[in-house]
């Protein structure tokens, strides 16, 4: 992690039809590895609603457990936030947003998060299509309980301790196609020139909006088995003290042509390709999109970019038929019939 | 005939289960009702939708005990499945009805009881065509017997049916066609009214006659309840059932025609009360409903609200555990399991209801709770107040009640407020002040959490700010005490060095218990107690005598080892007196028990 973040801003900032400058839609100092992909999703959320003009204090953050879920505490200072339990965020955003549909609500979640523990929550909180934003920060890893495999590990792929993962991955932007997810894209922590768009279209789609981010984990999945592995560091050093050694280390960044398909070298060695979307694909036809991310993953490649949008669905409050105005500004007078309503109600009981 | 016994006796209905015999019981059961005599039903019915025994007990009590009473003075056996039981369980003397289209087996014969042998299958298939009809007015005449066997007024049947089928008038005439089948047979071959019979009386004045788990939804209803989220649960379905009908009709924006709530089904337990804690934390009055399968899984979030400090209501409609148990049988067993849900230093708001009145006041007064006290409150109900119709108090609501929403800070507020922290004692009470997010552009906005952190909502492991907060919750706690319902005595002035508690819906029986103790100059102080945590009034009882008898419904205790952990109380004086075999407890059952253990210590 890093201790101080600079306090100097340039003075010619751009501000936004708000009057703000982005470093208002910051949060607090990120306590994740340096060079972890989260902070730089972060960074794109703050952008994204700098851009967007959004007020704030009319974003609710949520979360559940992980290092991606600690990022709400990273970004947007002014929103409330809710970091709950480990893969029961669809559930406190379900309830939230029906309490008041008039603010944005944005979930942030991870791997283990969402396609392990949560995956209940997940699968049903998309056939509800609640209007929200989903971001799973997907590194393929337990990052806080040390580089365990993930349910979003490819099988095959091998781990911090040089084992093979036996397990075939869950791919979630599939499955929320598959779904009916009305808004789903994937896209790389790295790549900050398609992300932010890609959030910003999120946010601005009435129903639920799936971002699937490869997001790398700096400090588990990483160079197995070599001599400078963080495992091997962390056996020489276990002897002689409680020290836990983490290296400053550069983001992996991404830029690439429309239609290239670009190879990424991880941390790790690994390798990502890239692949933007092909502009002959419909991202409104649901089974086109399914075929393209099915087409790429033969190739071993992720497709990144918008996958699939519907923009004619109903969002819950829609199939609800809930009143327009938020639930949490009735009345009692609204809400409550009163005696002589009572009094008949008795008078059915007898 | 032995001597003439009017409006009190006990009868009971065996059925199949799923051949209409629900709603025969209950005009039954509601026409004794309609004659101003306490009544009370009770289901016994099995965890199946068709095919297996169900039973349905009634007693009818002049002096107006609605407890359950042991030994069956008048079987309805419609089930040969269960004929072997049903014959035994009929007190000597009694009597027993039974389908005479088949002669009865002589294994069926028991020469101490009286049999009533009436065709039903042979007079429904001669008077109706319809294989469906055959069926369900068999039922239907067995009510007419019944009404001639105890001089039940046949126009009270008949203004029922009349209600029961407004709209579907043609349904009318063949079910008083059905009723008078059975009238007709019993006049033309048995001797009647029986010893055993039904007066009208004036005793149920402006009673109602009403399940719980109705009343519970009804209070969610009259609280301003506008989010419940819900996974459905044997026996507190009924509940969310009842929220949602009611919501219907009451709680439609009268101008666009939309909802001003809403009811989610949610994928399961977890997912239904996390919803609650969301939607609470948003600011708006949201609850669920549940029994005990349903509260293990909620323990993890119930810990999160507790200590996020996020109100929340559930409703915990109890059935027999552990485990699955008996879905379909009632029990006081989830209390220590509620009290203390989740890990960690945990505890929780319960509250007890004894009657269908009280479902609704409680429940109600549950919302207000969990606002000003910021916390999970848990309205522990159980099968037999849940899914029973019981007479209540009508239910009451004072239009000049106000919602107490608590320490909540609006955009004023908040403006005037210097040095916002969410989790600062600002009132020394323990309570802290919350925002709902939208509320202000700049001020009090803070993430909910689950982590420990310090007054200003920021994370931290600081093992100070950690144990400020805890010791903080425990003041909460501490305020939450005198905060909560009072328990209910017996007596102005303590004049027995033995006291006696209960709650829920032990009540009925304790009550009837102590009085027939009473009848043998044994004299109790009794207390009603209507929530945890336990308030000054509690404990002075409970220290003011030398022993005291804890009546509850589950095997181990756990009101009393309640008692014992949060108050430290010596073991020796606090006697149990348990009934956990899934029935309703009995007022014999706990007259037994105290006075062996009286007897015992003499």
């Amino acid at each position: 992690m890093s201790y101080v973040r600079s306090k100097f801003r340039h003075p010619m900032l751009p501000k936004n039809d708000l009057g703000y400058t982005v470093d208002y839609y910051e949060g607090s100092l990120s306590t994740l590895c340096a060079g972890c992909g989260h902070d730089s999703i972060s960074a794109a959320i703050a952008q994204a609603c700098f851009e967007l003009n959004i007020k704030p204090h009319k974003v609710a953050k949520l979360s559940g457990i992980g290092c991606s879920s600690k990022t709400p505490a990273y970004f947007l200072n002014n929103s409330h936030g809710f970091n709950s339990v480990h893969g029961r965020m669809p559930s406190v955003a379900t309830g939230a947003n029906l309490a008041n549909r008039d603010l944005i609500y944005l979930g942030v979640s991870g791997d283990g998060d969402t396609a392990s523990i949560g995956m209940g929550q997940f699968v049903h909180v998309i056939r509800r299509n609640l209007n929200m934003v989903y971001i799973v920060m997907n590194n393929g890893c337990y990052g806080l309980t040390k580089g365990q495999d993930s349910a979003t590990a490819d099988s095959g792929s091998k781990n911090k301790s040089g084992s093979v993962n036996l397990f075939g991955a869950i791919d979630l932007a599939s499955l929320a196609i598959e779904l009916g997810a009305t808004f789903v894209a994937q896209s790389f922590s790295g790549d900050k020139t398609q992300l932010t768009p890609l959030i910003k279209a999120a946010m601005s789609h009435p129903g639920f909006a799936f971002i699937n981010i490869i997001s790398p984990c700096v400090t588990f999945n990483n160079n197995a088995g070599s001599t400078k592995s963080y495992d091997y560091v962390r056996e020489h050093i276990e002897a002689t003290a409680m020290f836990d050694f983490v290296p400053e280390m550069k983001e992996i960044k991404a830029d690439y042509e429309e239609g290239s398909v670009e190879s990424l070298k991880m941390h790790d060695g690994s390798v990502i390709r890239l692949h933007k979307l092909a502009k002959d694909w419909n991202p409104l036809d649901r089974v086109s999109a399914m075929n393209a991310v099915q087409n790429a993953k033969a190739k071993n490649e992720i497709l990144t970019g918008l996958l699939y949008l519907n923009t004619g669905s109903q969002d819950l409050h829609e199939l609800l038929q809930t009143s327009d105005r938020p639930l949490n500004t009735l009345t009692e007078s609204e809400l409550c019939p009163g005696s002589e309503v009572l009094k008949e109600i008795n008078a059915s009981f007898r | 005939m032995s001597e003439i016994k009017v409006n009190d006796f006990v009868i009971r209905f065996a059925n199949v289960n799923g051949t209409g015999s629900a709603s025969a019981n209950s005009l039954f059961t509601k026409s004794i009702f309609r004659m101003g005599v306490p009544v009370t039903p009770k289901n016994i019915f099995p965890s199946n939708i068709q095919g297996l025994p169900t039973w349905y007990e009634v007693r009818v009590s002049e002096k107006g005990y609605l407890g359950r009473r042991e030994g069956i003075d008048f079987m309805v056996c419609v089930n040969p499945q269960s004929m072997t039981r049903d014959k035994d369980s009929v007190k000597s003397g009694g009597y027993f009805l039974y389908d005479s289209t088949k002669p009865l087996h002589s294994q069926y014969i028991r020469e101490d009881i009286n049999y009533i042998g009436i065709p039903m299958t042979e007079l429904c298939n001669n008077a109706f065509t319809d294989a469906r009809e055959r069926q369900l007015f068999k039922n239907i005449v067995y009510v007419g017997a019944l009404s001639a066997f105890f001089n039940i007024e046949f126009n009270v049947l008949e203004d029922q049916l009349g209600e029961q089928f407004k709209g579907k008038e043609r349904l009318i005439e063949p079910n008083i066609k059905a009723l008078k089948m059975g009238v007709d047979y019993v006049q033309e071959h048995f001797e009647y009214p029986l010893d055993i019979r039904v007066e009208r009386r004036d005793l149920v004045g402006d009673s109602i006659m009403m399940s719980g788990n109705t009343a519970c939804a009804l209070g969610a209803i009259y609280a301003g309840a506008t989010v419940a989220a819900w996974y459905p649960i044997t026996p507190s379905t009924s509940v969310v059932d009842a929220f949602g009908k009611y919501a219907k009709k009451l709680r439609i924006n009268k101008e666009s025609g939309k909802n001003n709530f809403a009811v989610v089904q949610a994928e399961d337990e977890l997912a239904a009360i996390g919803m609650v804690i969301g939607a609470n934390w948003n600011g708006a009055r949201s609850f669920t409903a549940t029994s005990g399968p349903g509260v293990s899984l909620m323990n993890e979030f119930l810990g999160l609200a507790y200590f996020a400090e996020i109100p929340t209501v559930l409703i915990d409609v109890q059935r027999t555990g552990p485990s699955t148990g008996m879905p379909t049988r009632t029990q006081q067993s989830d209390i220590l399991e509620a009290a203390y849900a989740s890990h960690g230093d945990t505890k929780h708001v319960l509250l007890f209801p004894a009657s269908p009145q009280e479902c609704f006041e409680l429940t109600a007064e549950s919302f207000d709770l969990a606002e000003k006290l910021q916390t999970p409150v848990i309205v522990m109900t159980d099968l037999d107040l849940g899914m029973n119709d019981h007479v209540s108090r009508p239910l009451e609501w004072d239009d000049k009640r106000e919602y107490q929403r608590g320490k909540v800070l609006d955009t004023e507020a908040l403006e005037k407020f210097e040095n916002y922290g969410r989790y600062f004692d600002f009132d020394g009470d323990g309570i802290p002040y919350r925002t709902i997010p939208g509320t202000h552009e700049s001020k009090g906005a803070y993430v909910a959490r689950g982590t420990s952190r310090d007054e200003y909502a920021v994370y931290t492991e600081d093992g100070g700010a950690y144990r400020r907060n805890m010791d903080r919750l425990i003041k909460k706690w501490n305020t939450a005490k005198e905060m909560v319902p009072a328990p209910e005595f017996y007596q102005e002035k303590n004049f027995s060095a033995c006291g006696v508690l209960f709650f829920g819906t032990s009540t009925y029986a304790a009550e009837e218990a102590i009085e027939l103790l009473k009848q043998e100059q044994i004299s109790l102080d009794a207390m009603r107690v209507k929530a945890f945590p336990f308030g000054k009034a509690f404990v002075d009882f409970v220290n003011s005598h030398e022993k005291v008898f804890v009546i509850e419904q589950n095997r181990d205790a756990q009101f009393r080892s309640l008692m014992m952990i949060e108050l430290g109380i010596n073991p020796e004086k606090i006697i149990s007196v348990l009934n956990y075999d899934g029935t309703p407890i009995t007022a014999d059952n706990i007259l037994k028990q105290i006075k062996s253990s009286l007897k015992a210590s003499e």
